[in-house]
């Protein structure tokens, strides 16, 4: 699957999360202006892990807490709606926390 | 798929006229859940709402009980002395459990999100205070028409 080919929700949420792969993160991340290092995929495998656990998409303040990643920084590795790019690039719902 | 870029980048100000615990928290969550979405967010901190950034009051907000049709008990008996206090001791148990962050790490949190937060300058002179006396994450103190004309294109929420 690549960005081309794969199925999103209107708001551009994938809308099988089996189709993610990393290389489709690359994709996406780079579609919104962020070139992924390792910080970032430590921030999104946590998202992942979370969401993957709880059966619900994590807020920002679990993810950075879980993940060590204070919110600054968060902010600073997604710097436009970093809860809305981290769900997109990893490829989880829209988070359903306030937080 | 993605954003496109070229619509006007939205923008949200919020005004916090209300220092009750049960009062502080709509503006400072909406401001957050803007930040984390990509929406540039303000807040106004005047009247009472400026208790929330009070260095001498954030930690210890009041719910309102008295005059709260909502409140889970006789006006008669949530007039008693300690039982405000004691039910706001309950609310903040509740809001732990869920994660729901204190306010003073709230304003923290909004801080890092890279909300920007003011203060009244009228409600300051009003309650004899200065810019010292609030929390050092408000940037700056301003007059009504400064922060309209901030908000200039923003959403407006006045709580």
């Amino acid at each position: 699957m690549s960005l081309e080919t794969v199925h999103t929700d209107p708001e551009g949420y994938l809308a099988n999360r089996d189709d993610w792969s990393e290389e489709l993160a690359q994709e996406l991340a780079t579609s919104m202006g962020v070139s992924l290092t390792e910080e970032h995929w430590k921030v999104l495998n946590t998202a992942r892990a979370i969401d993957a656990e709880s059966g619900s998409s994590p807020g920002l303040r679990k993810i950075s807490k879980r993940s060590e990643t204070p919110i600054k920084a968060i902010y600073k590795l997604f710097p436009e709606g970093p809860a809305k790019a981290i769900a997109k690039i990893a490829g989880i719902p829209k988070p359903k926390s306030c937080l | 798929m993605t954003d496109s870029g070229t619509e006007k980048k939205r923008s949200l100000s919020v005004i916090c006229s209300k220092g009750s615990f049960d009062m502080a928290y709509p503006g400072l969550i909406l401001a957050n859940a803007a930040r984390m979405a990509g929406v540039d967010a303000r807040l106004f901190f005047t009247f009472w709402g400026l208790d929330i950034v009070n260095e001498k009051k954030i930690d210890h907000l009041h719910l309102n009980l008295v005059g709260n049709p909502s409140a889970p008990l006789p006006a008669m008996i949530a007039g008693l002395p300690g039982v405000e206090a004691l039910a706001t001791a309950q609310m903040r148990k509740e809001m732990e459990r869920l994660e729901i962050p204190p306010i003073r790490e709230f304003i923290e949190m909004l801080d890092d999100a890279g909300a920007d937060m003011y203060g009244c300058q009228m409600a300051l002179d009003m309650f004899k205070l200065t810019k010292d006396d609030l929390v050092p994450q408000v940037k700056d103190v301003l007059t009504a028409m400064d922060f309209m004309d901030m908000s200039e294109g923003a959403q407006i929420i006045f709580i």
